[in-house]
């Protein structure tokens, strides 16, 4: 249970623009144990989103080092961060992004296409994730033919179906009302005590209560990291931390 | 794996069907005109190479001069300078394989009621070999007709046609200018000649006849031509030179002074014709190919604005552990698909349009399984080929900005 899933250390990010090198991450240490739940907060701008894409080794640091599962990511090619892509992490996204002309068995399927699966198990496998998210009756439906919070369990079920041991939620619930977010995040509660770790960025205080760790972005610093001490709390804090939230 | 990404190129295109079907079309077109091309000019070459087989190979022909009578020249062949004297001593020529002189000229036949003026020619049983013309019926007239001049005839496929009908000719009996002659064969086809002319349009007599009987020579022994065959090709030159040695000799003309003769290689205008044809068929080629070309154009450029509108789709494809040769894959199936199928329906429309070019022109057409196959590969070639690039820009997409692409 100890053993760190992830290890970032003096971590930077700097991007070159027109008017010059942004840094947008600066010193940036944190780690992740098997199992947590991490809220990631902060204003617009504060490179929460930046940091999401550098775990999930779609970008890479300008320095410093990120360890993922015992590997150092630096230096690994872009085959080998792929299959990471493909089987350690599964990415849910705030637009869903599911493939508009594809149906959900096999938009659920897609990433079993990459790993190699036969046809069969690819099938097989997608069915039991669509199960899990309950929607096992539309399987041969379109992604604009259901609602944006039946899309989004798509989207997880997707997510999950490599058996990944993190998952990374940008934003999960940004597109969704009010009832169906808890939704979402019962189904991530869920998931995270089946053992999966869960990253998860997010505006709203209240979504950010059902993670058992708040870590707090500005200007590319980490400005604060703390536990819920349960989970069961969430609710009856949610006004303090609403109260905490200006600072 | 890969079935799966068949089935995805398959329906990328069933996406967008306009512009899978317009982009195909290009291909359809490129693929469609370089098979009907190929299929004509190769067929134009085919007929060119069968006029020069029906003629007869390694050929010279030995014409006489002009003649002048009262200050007007007529035009070759019309004087009375060759023998056959002079043909049987071209026969003694090293490397010369056969010789026939030959007397022509236009002559009205009559069969019972019908009457059809016809070329007659006059000459010996080795011209029949020389030509390579057989009979479809009867027998050829020997040495001893032409030794003793009977009168019998060869005749052609149109002359049959114009003044037997359904009768059969052989043993009957038709009169060439007045004269009754016995139809001892009929001549097997040999269609129009290289310059157009029909060459069933004739009958063939014994040498000896048509000069006594038909023609009505200056003088005995004299010929219009002399049809002379080398041994080998690689004998040509030396024979020519040496025929034109021999009659100047013989016909006493000094050196520098106008021979009364010419001696004309059929081979060299033959293979001059085959050579038009072929420079023809790669010019037609050449254009086909460049709708070829532009057809492949065409898939690149809507695999370009495919790329584009699928940039979302490429980075959630990314991001879900797509590797950089699967997203190059992915596309350039895609477009490898586009061109075989586009390929397939232009090998169909060119090979039907060759046969309506067949039926309504009645030209040949050759539509050999090279050039079908040559069509074939280069359409998947031009698939690769043009597919390639736009590939290869999607796969190097950064994921992140493919996911935030709107």
């Amino acid at each position: 249970m100890a053993k760190s899933v992830v290890l970032v250390s003096n971590l930077y990010k700097d991007y070159q623009t027109a008017a010059g090198a942004i840094t947008v991450l600066k010193q940036v240490d944190f780690s992740m144990e098997a199992g947590d739940f991490v809220a990631i907060m902060g204003p617009s701008g504060s490179g929460k989103s930046t940091f999401m894409n550098i775990l999930g080794c779609l970008d890479k640091p300008t320095s410093g080092r990120y360890t993922l599962d015992g590997h150092e990511v630096a230096t690994l090619d872009s085959n080998t961060l792929a299959k990471i892509r493909n089987q350690t992490i599964g990415f849910v996204f705030q637009g869903f992004n599911l493939l508009s002309r594809v149906n959900l068995l096999d938009n659920v399927a897609l990433p079993l296409v990459y790993s190699g699966a036969n046809k069969a198990e690819r099938q097989m496998r997608a069915k039991v994730l669509l199960d899990k998210v309950g929607l096992e009756q539309h399987v041969n439906a379109l992604p604009n033919q259901i609602s944006g919070g039946q899309q989004q369990r798509v989207a997880i079920a997707r997510a999950l179906v490599n058996h990944p041991r993190l998952i990374l939620a940008d934003e999960p619930t940004g597109n969704l009302d009010s009832k169906t977010s808890e939704d979402i995040m019962a189904l991530f509660s869920e998931l995270n005590a089946d053992g999966i770790s869960i990253v998860l960025v997010t505006h709203e205080s209240d979504i950010a209560a059902h993670a058992s760790r708040q870590v707090r972005f500005l200007d590319g610093r980490i400005v604060q990291d703390e536990r819920s001490r349960a989970i069961v709390l969430a609710t009856e804090s949610k006004e303090k931390i609403e109260e905490k939230e200006p600072n | 794996m890969f079935l799966a990404m068949l089935g995805e190129a398959w329906r990328a295109m069933g996406a967008n069907r306009l512009r899978t079907f317009l982009t195909m079309l290009g291909m359809v077109i490129g693929v469609g005109s370089v098979v009907l091309m190929m299929a004509v000019g190769q067929g134009a070459q085919e007929s060119v190479k069968e006029s020069i087989n029906a003629m007869g190979s390694n050929l010279f022909i030995v014409l006489s001069g002009s003649s002048t009578a009262g200050g007007a020249r007529s035009g070759s062949g019309n004087s009375s300078s060759l023998t056959v004297k002079d043909a049987n001593a071209i026969s003694e020529l090293d490397g010369v394989s056969n010789i026939a002189p030959i007397s022509m000229g236009n002559a009205q036949v009559v069969f019972g009621g019908n009457n059809w003026s016809t070329s007659i020619i006059g000459t010996t049983p080795t011209y029949l070999d020389i030509r390579v013309w057989e009979l479809v019926d009867g027998y050829v007239f020997s040495d001893s007709d032409i030794r003793s001049a009977t009168r019998v005839a060869l005749v052609g496929k149109t002359v049959v046609d114009n003044i037997f009908g359904d009768v059969d000719p052989i043993g009957k009996t038709i009169r060439i200018k007045q004269n009754p002659f016995v139809v001892l064969g009929v001549l097997k086809s040999k269609g129009q000649s290289l310059d157009g002319r029909d060459q069933d349009d004739t009958i063939i007599i014994p040498l000896t006849t048509a000069q006594r009987k038909i023609l009505g020579n200056q003088f005995a022994g004299s010929v219009r031509q002399i049809m002379v065959q080398a041994n080998t090709p690689e004998a040509m030159p030396l024979v020519e030179q040496n025929i034109n040695g021999l009659l100047n000799q013989r016909h006493n003309i000094r050196e520098g002074a106008d021979s009364d003769f010419f001696v004309r290689n059929l081979t060299a205008v033959a293979n001059s014709a085959a050579e038009t044809t072929r420079t023809m068929s790669l010019l037609l080629g050449a254009i086909a190919s460049v709708s070829l070309l532009v057809g492949g154009i065409g898939i690149m450029n809507i695999m370009l604005v495919s790329v584009t509108e699928r940039t979302r789709e490429i980075g959630i494809r990314m991001a879900i552990g797509a590797r950089e040769r699967d997203i190059l894959l992915q596309f350039l199936l895609e477009a490898i698909v586009i061109s075989v199928i586009g390929c397939l329906i232009g090998l169909f429309l060119g090979i039907t349009g060759a046969m309506l070019v067949n039926q309504l022109t009645q030209a040949a057409v050759v539509i050999s399984g090279n050039s079908v196959m040559i069509a074939f590969a280069v359409a998947a070639s031009v698939g690769i080929f043009f597919g390639f690039y736009p590939a290869r820009k999607a796969a190097r997409l950064n994921p992140i900005e493919a996911l935030r692409y709107q």
